[in-house]
This record gives C-alpha cells, sequence and structure tokens, in this order.
C-alpha cells in the first residue's frame, strides 16, 4: 500500500506540476521572443494585471471544489465598485465607508446565492446566472449608467504602488490567498468542502452540515469577487458599470487549469494562482508582441485547450490502471 | 450473549412514502453482544428500517428505545453521537480525499482553537486500521484503493466512532469469499466486544454462518423473529418470498449445439494474459476466479470495451475484430455489465426508455422512431421477465435491484444477441428475483443463446452452469465439468493452492 500511495504521490506531482510546467513554458518563450518580458517593471505589471482575476478566481475555487459555481461574481465586482466609490463620493462618507459598503455588497450577494442555492435547492449554475443578472442591473440602476469619478487618495491608493514598490493589489492578493490556502487545507471547513464536492450525500451522512459548508464558499466567492471589484475601481480612478463582463469566465479557466475539476471535490489555490498568471502571462506578452488584441482571444482560448488536453492526458494516465482494478 | 435490556428496541414502527406504506408496525430487539441477521426481498422495508434508525428517515409513529431510554434521532448526526453507524450498501467514501481525512470527516480532531490535527488525524485512522488488521495506508487517497480495501475502511470508519450498535447493510456485495472471511472475522470480534449488530444480507449461506437472530421482513412487515436454530434455509426463504421456491438454482437439461464463441490467446492490457477457451450455443459457462484475476476484462474485450493485444476471436467459424461494443452488438454479443447503475443503466429515465435504446437504429423509418413497435417490444419483454414496475414510464432508479437488473437484460433480449455475457448478475439482488433470472438464463440457453456468465458466488456459479472455467491472475487455469465441479475445486484453482 505505502508504495502504491507514493507512486499516486509522484503522480499527482506531475498532475499538479502540469500547471506549473505550462506557467514555465510561456514565461521563457515570451522571454525569448520579448526582451522587455523578462523585466521586474513588466513582472510587476502582469503580476498586478493578474491580480485581479487571481482573486476572483479563488473564491471561484472554492465553490468549484464544492461542487458548485459562482457566475455571479463580474456583476459582483462591478456592484461593489459602484457602491463603494458612490457611498464614499456621492453621499460623501469617505472612503472607509466605502470599501466597507463594497465588501458587504458582495457579502449580500454571496448569501444570497447560498440561501438560493442551500433553502431554494436550486442548481448554482442557474442560481448564480440569476444573481448576474440582478447584480449587473443593480449596478447599471444605481450608477444610470454613467462612471462614478472623484475618488480621492485614500481610495486610489488600493490600486497604486506600495510596500517595495510592489503594488497593493499584489499584497491583496497574497494576503487573501494565504488566508485561503489556510482555510482550505488546515480547517475543518476546507476538508468539507472537498468533501462536499466529492460527495454531498456521504458528507451529509457523515454528520457535516452541508448547507453551512455551501453558504460559507458563497460568501467566500462573494467578498473576493468585491475585493476585486473595488480594486479595479481604484486602478481605474472610477466605478464603470460595464466591468467585470465575462471575468466569471477567466476566473473558471484559472482555476481548471489550475487544476480544479469542475465536477468537484478537487482543485487548490496554489493551482489557481497558476492558472491566473498563465492567463495574465499570455495577455501581457501577447501584448508586448503586439498582437492585436482581437487576436488574442484565440490565442487564449487555444493555450486553455492545450493545457485542459495536457490535464486530462496525465490526468488518464494516472486513473487507468486504478480503474480496472476497480473493475474486477 | 443475550443481555436483559436490549441495546436497541423498536416499537411498533410505521412509516409512508407517498403510494407505499414501507413499514409497518415493526417491533424488534437487538442485543449488546449479537448479531441480527435481517432478511427480506428488495422492498421489503429493511432499509427504510434502517435508514429510520441512522436518522435518515423519519419515522411516522413508533418508539425508538436504546439501552432502555426512549430516544429521537432527526438526523444522522444524531445518531452517530448516540454510538449508531450503518456500513451503507452504496459505498460511502469521498474518493478525492485520503483513508484519513474520509475517517475523520465531521470530527476532525483540532489544535489551537480551529486548525486540523492532520498528525493526529493520520494517527488515529492509522491506530484503527491497524487494530482491524486492515492493510492500508491511512495517507492514501481513497480513489487508488480497489473495491475491497474500501469497502473495509468503510468498516473501520463506522468502527471509529465507538459504535455501540452497527448495521451493515449487503457489506459484502462487492468482497471475494477471502475478503468476506476478514469481514467476518472483524464483526465476530465486534461481537465479543459487546457491540450490537445488524446485518442484512441477501446471501443466505452468510446468514446461517454468522448470525445469532435472524429477523424477517415481506411488504413492510415483520414475518418472524428468532433464534437462528429455529430456521432452515427452506422455511426462511419462504417466509420472505411468502411462495415456495423449490430449487435455489433449478438447472434444466440443455441441448449443447456447435462452437459459437472461440477464444484462442487472448491478451489485452496487464490483466488478461492468455486466455482460450470456447463457447457453444445452448451453453452455459461460468466464469470463475478471485476480483482482479481479469474475468471481467476478458467480457470487456469481447464487447469491445478494451482493446485486444494479442490473440484471435472467432464468431461463428470465422475471425473477427470487435474493436467497439458497436461491433460487438451487431456480430450479436451483448453484455450485462458489472455495475449495473454505473454502466447499465440511464437511472433517471424510464423503463421504457431504458429498454428502447436498443432499439432506436433498428426500429426508426427514415430516422423517425416508430414508437408504436418500440412500446410493444419493451411491453413484452417486461411481462416476460415480470419486472415489477408500476409502469413503463417509472424511473429506474426507483426499481429494486432485482428489477433494475431484469431492465438491463431486457434491452439485451431486445436484440435477440447470439451471445450474452453477465458480469455478476446477481449482485445486490434478492432470493426471489435471483432464481427468477437464474431460471431465464436456462430458458436463453435453451433456447439456443450462448452465455457466459462471471460470478463471486460459487454457489450461483456451480448452481447454473454447465461448465465452468477458472481465471487466475489473467489466465485460465482450469476448465471443469458440471459433475466434477465443486467449492474446494474451484477456490483452489482459483488461488493457486494445492489440495489441502
Amino acid at each position: 500500500m505505502n508504495q502504491s500511495s507514493s507512486i499516486f504521490r509522484l503522480m499527482s506531482f506531475l498532475r499538479n506540476a502540469s500547471t506549473y510546467l505550462i506557467l514555465l513554458v510561456i514565461l521563457v518563450w515570451f522571454a525569448l521572443l520579448s526582451p522587455e518580458f523578462l523585466t521586474i517593471n513588466n513582472l510587476l505589471t502582469v503580476a498586478l494585471q493578474t491580480s485581479l482575476i487571481a482573486l476572483v478566481a479563488i473564491g471561484m475555487t472554492f465553490t468549484i471544489i464544492s461542487g458548485g459555481i459562482d457566475l455571479s461574481v463580474g456583476s459582483t465586482a462591478a456592484l461593489a465598485g459602484a457602491l463603494a466609490a458612490g457611498v464614499a463620493t456621492r453621499l460623501g462618507l469617505g472612503t472607509v465607508a466605502g470599501l466597507v459598503v463594497g465588501l458587504l455588497s458582495g457579502v449580500v450577494i454571496g448569501f444570497l446565492n447560498g440561501a438560493l442555492i442551500v433553502w431554494g435547492r436550486m442548481p448554482p449554475f442557474v442560481a448564480t446566472l440569476a444573481t448576474m443578472a440582478i447584480g449587473r442591473g443593480l449596478t447599471l440602476v444605481y450608477t444610470q449608467g454613467r462612471p462614478i469619478a472623484g475618488l480621492d487618495k485614500s481610495f486610489t491608493f488600493w490600486g497604486g504602488n506600495g510596500w517595495l514598490g510592489v503594488p497593493v493589489p499584489v499584497w491583496v492578493l497574497a494576503v487573501v490567498a494565504g488566508i485561503a490556502y489556510l482555510i482550505l487545507k488546515q480547517t475543518p471547513l476546507g476538508l468539507r468542502i472537498y468533501a462536499t464536492g466529492g460527495g454531498e450525500e456521504t458528507t451529509r451522512l457523515a454528520g457535516v452540515n452541508v448547507g453551512t459548508v455551501k453558504f460559507s464558499v458563497y460568501l467566500f466567492s462573494g467578498v473576493c469577487a468585491a475585493l476585486s471589484g473595488l480594486i479595479l475601481t481604484a486602478r481605474l480612478w472610477s466605478a464603470q458599470p460595464n466591468v467585470g463582463i465575462g471575468l466569471e469566465l477567466d476566473a473558471i479557466a484559472a482555476a481548471v487549469l489550475g487544476g480544479s475539476s469542475l465536477a468537484g471535490g478537487s482543485g487548490g489555490i496554489a493551482g489557481t494562482l497558476a492558472g491566473a498568471f498563465i492567463i495574465g502571462m499570455i495577455s501581457n506578452g501577447l501584448n508586448l508582441l503586439e498582437v492585436p488584441s482581437y487576436n488574442q482571444q484565440v490565442v487564449k482560448g487555444m493555450v486553455f485547450i492545450l493545457a485542459v488536453m495536457l490535464d486530462y492526458f496525465i490526468k488518464q494516465r494516472r486513473s487507468a490502471p486504478a480503474a480496472t482494478a476497480a473493475e474486477d | 450473549m443475550a443481555e436483559a435490556i436490549p441495546r436497541l428496541k423498536l416499537e411498533h414502527i410505521y412509516k409512508a412514502f407517498p403510494g407505499v406504506q414501507a413499514v409497518q408496525d415493526v417491533s424488534l430487539e437487538v442485543y449488546g453482544g449479537e448479531i441480527l441477521a435481517l432478511v427480506g426481498e428488495n422492498g421489503a422495508g429493511k432499509s427504510t428500517l434502517m435508514n429510520i434508525v441512522n436518522g435518515v428517515v423519519a419515522l411516522d409513529s413508533g418508539r425508538i428505545v436504546l439501552d432502555g431510554q426512549a430516544v429521537q434521532i432527526p438526523s444522522p448526526r444524531r445518531a452517530l453521537e448516540l454510538g449508531i453507524t450503518m456500513i451503507h450498501q452504496e459505498l460511502a467514501l469521498i474518493p478525492e480525499l485520503t483513508v484519513g481525512q474520509n475517517i475523520s470527516l465531521g470530527r476532525e480532531p483540532r489544535r489551537f482553537g480551529g486548525w486540523i490535527n492532520w498528525q493526529q488525524v493520520y494517527r488515529q485512522a492509522q491506530q484503527e486500521l491497524d487494530r482491524l488488521g486492515i492493510q492500508v495506508s491511512a495517507r492514501a487517497r481513497v480513489a487508488d484503493l480497489s473495491i475491497a480495501e474500501r469497502q473495509l475502511v468503510e468498516i473501520a470508519k463506522a468502527l471509529s466512532y465507538q459504535a455501540r450498535l452497527i448495521v451493515l447493510d449487503e457489506p459484502t456485495s462487492s468482497l471475494t469469499s477471502r475478503e468476506t472471511e476478514t469481514l467476518f472475522r472483524l464483526v465476530r470480534t465486534l461481537r465479543q466486544e459487546g457491540v450490537a449488530l445488524i446485518y442484512i444480507s441477501h446471501r443466505l449461506e452468510e446468514v446461517f454462518e454468522l448470525a445469532d437472530r435472524i429477523a424477517v421482513m415481506r411488504d413492510g412487515q415483520l414475518v418472524a423473529q428468532g433464534k437462528v436454530t429455529e430456521f432452515t434455509p427452506n422455511r426462511l426463504v419462504h417466509l420472505m418470498v411468502g411462495r415456495e421456491l423449490n430449487e435455489f438454482f433449478p438447472k434444466s437439461q440443455t441441448q449443447q449445439g456447435e462452437p459459437i464463441l472461440k477464444v484462442v490467446d487472448l491478451q489485452a492490457g496487464k490483466e488478461v494474459r492468455g486466455v482460450s477457451f470456447e463457447l457453444r450455443r445452448g451453453e452455459i459457462v461460468g466464469l470463475a476466479g478471485l476480483v482482479g484475476s481479469g474475468r471481467t476484462n476478458v467480457a470487456r474485450v469481447l464487447f469491445g470495451v478494451e482493446r485486444l493485444k494479442q490473440g484471435a476471436i472467432w464468431f461463428e467459424g470465422k475471425p473477427v475484430h470487435i474493436r467497439s461494443p458497436r461491433d460487438a452488438i451487431r456480430l450479436g454479443i451483448g453484455l450485462v455489465p458489472e455495475d449495473r447503475k454505473a454502466q447499465g443503466l440511464f437511472l433517471k429515465q424510464s423503463v421504457r426508455y431504458n429498454i428502447g435504446t436498443a432499439l432506436l437504429e433498428r426500429l426508426s423509418r427514415l430516422s423517425f422512431l416508430n414508437f408504436r413497435a418500440i412500446n410493444q417490444i419493451v411491453r413484452n419483454l417486461v411481462e416476460r421477465l415480470r419486472v415489477r414496475t408500476p409502469s413503463l414510464n417509472q424511473q429506474v432508479r426507483n426499481l429494486s435491484g432485482g428489477n433494475q437488473q431484469k431492465v438491463v437484460i431486457s434491452r439485451w433480449l431486445a436484440l435477440n444477441p447470439k451471445v450474452l455475457i453477465l458480469d455478476e448478475p446477481t449482485r445486490g439482488v434478492d432470493v426471489g428475483a435471483k432464481a427468477e433470472i437464474h431460471a431465464l438464463m436456462n430458458e436463453l440457453a435453451a433456447q439456443g443463446m450462448a452465455i457466459l456468465m462471471i460470478s463471486s458466488e460459487l454457489p450461483e456459479v456451480l448452481g447454473v452452469s454447465d461448465r465452468i472455467l477458472v481465471m487466475r491472475e489473467g489466465r485460465v487455469v482450469a476448465e471443469l465439468t458440471r459433475a466434477e465441479a465443486t467449492q474446494d475445486r474451484i477456490m483452489q484453482a482459483a488461488t493457486g493452492q494445492i489440495e489441502r
């Protein structure tokens, strides 16, 4: 048994490593093609650009591991940004109040998602599709479709440069990723999130309140999305009603690239971060190479296919002997 | 053995589901240090009763008394707190997690307030596994374990709750004889330790080997309860079924025709390493062997699911290449797979759909389906095989195991195959339906169909087969006629032992 578990560990290392391998290949490739790519300045830019997707993707990873999904993240980000900017400027209550209200909007949407899924017994896809529309609608209603500008420095600080020359959003990402990692790997809640995604009924029979677990992941995802929206607003110096459209797809892509299975039960923060950085680097690298943005979409899609195929290939290799052993 | 106060006493339990009185006025007791076998056909209400005891299903009326005190069990969590655990028929482990994680799920040891104490998780789990003599690492992922290992882990999990009452629901349905022995040893140890055990099984030999007392349920009611010595197998079957089944394995003489399928030196993957045999029309051949000996893989090769590495398959005297299930079906080969829920059925679809899918190509005109013809055939098959279903529109998942299996077989019969491969055809099927499936196999063979049956249940292999092939480590190591086959000879061949 020990032997097979060490073989498993090797295979699972390879499987997880596939994401990092792809990341490395992309890094080397762009470094060879563009001299500017591998400069500290540019890498910080990549990190800054990636942090928005990565924050959302971390929350998304929680929902995906639990066997669900959260399509409302883009709308939540926009709503959080708009409310925060509105409270800070229109109502004149200042940055702190704005940020708090923005984060609370994430909590509210997360709670709404949880309520629809747990109490309303709706499939996560459908429930969050509905809240995605509601969130976007509320944002447009609140902003009347126009940007909210006039943010002061204490607000835009959150999108700018911080300690050691590293952008503040990257620090925020580091802190959130650290917390998320600890929750998943070191707390009972984390184990129960994996368990719920791996087998909901089994988890319930083990005496776990599965509803609480689901509420937690959607709350967390809502807060992550709101945080991302606040940072985006700070970076743009204004709240734009149409930001975050398609953000959920980037976040899902990052999680899947990072090894999460949409069937639930597997995934992790480190993988998701790597997945987000793959997406971020491709955008940045293609920009440096002056590839037109329309063409970039095509390249992104192709990289996504390649990465998932590679992952599938490695997985097949691993599970093939186990599956036949189970059959007879 | 028996104490004065029963560990668990059920008093006048009632439970109705829409349209069914699932449990009706059942009173039952189990004492610490005894094994009570709970038997009955599928749908007799055993599972509902046990789900009530485990807090999965709420009772309509009645009292549950645990060690002399009336208790309410509104949730699985409460049941666990009371020391009641259940080993479910469906494996209740999460494949993505490790053994230790599975065992500690829901009551993870913590330190510094909220953090999981992983060291303790694995130490406790390993201790439990070692204590029971289960050779599995607590750090292994469940997905990497064999079915049998998972079953043993599941038992370790149940025991780790310091259970005072354990319900085992068909725990041996996916175990081989050897693993069953390990399980029995465990169960007997637990009895010595004073645990009360309720053992649900369709295998009557197990019941007589293991149980101290037997309780029989039929149609939601308790029809008999008493010491094991008060029962005989025939009486038990009579009580369960409510009618007499003369023979467990009725065997009619069949006329064997010319060979229809011949395989020579079949090799595939790591599991099949040289298999040769012949199958004749009108013959039932039993394929015996331990789990992992490659039996299922042979079936999968013949059905085009697994790729052939070397060897030849001859069908009706001609060499054939079977590269996909489509090829196999075209030749007239059918496979009733081992795992009917995952591989044999569309669980959420109707009986009509499940049987009718076989006919889609055959019964369509200009690619439009001929629903009337499909309906006709489906109805005939359901009547012929006596599939007990309220209507053809019933979802298959609501049928009992035996009736589900009949649906899978019906789908094949709709296509009139020449060769039918049945992999564990009566696993998790109650005695009544089992006898019907065996009778049906005989009938099909009498009509000239060739049948290859894989089974881990030796009495079934011995009772049904005209000829028996025994596999070990990917090879056919023995071929026995019906007359010369005995349990011992099969086991010796399967395990590679010399005469004891």
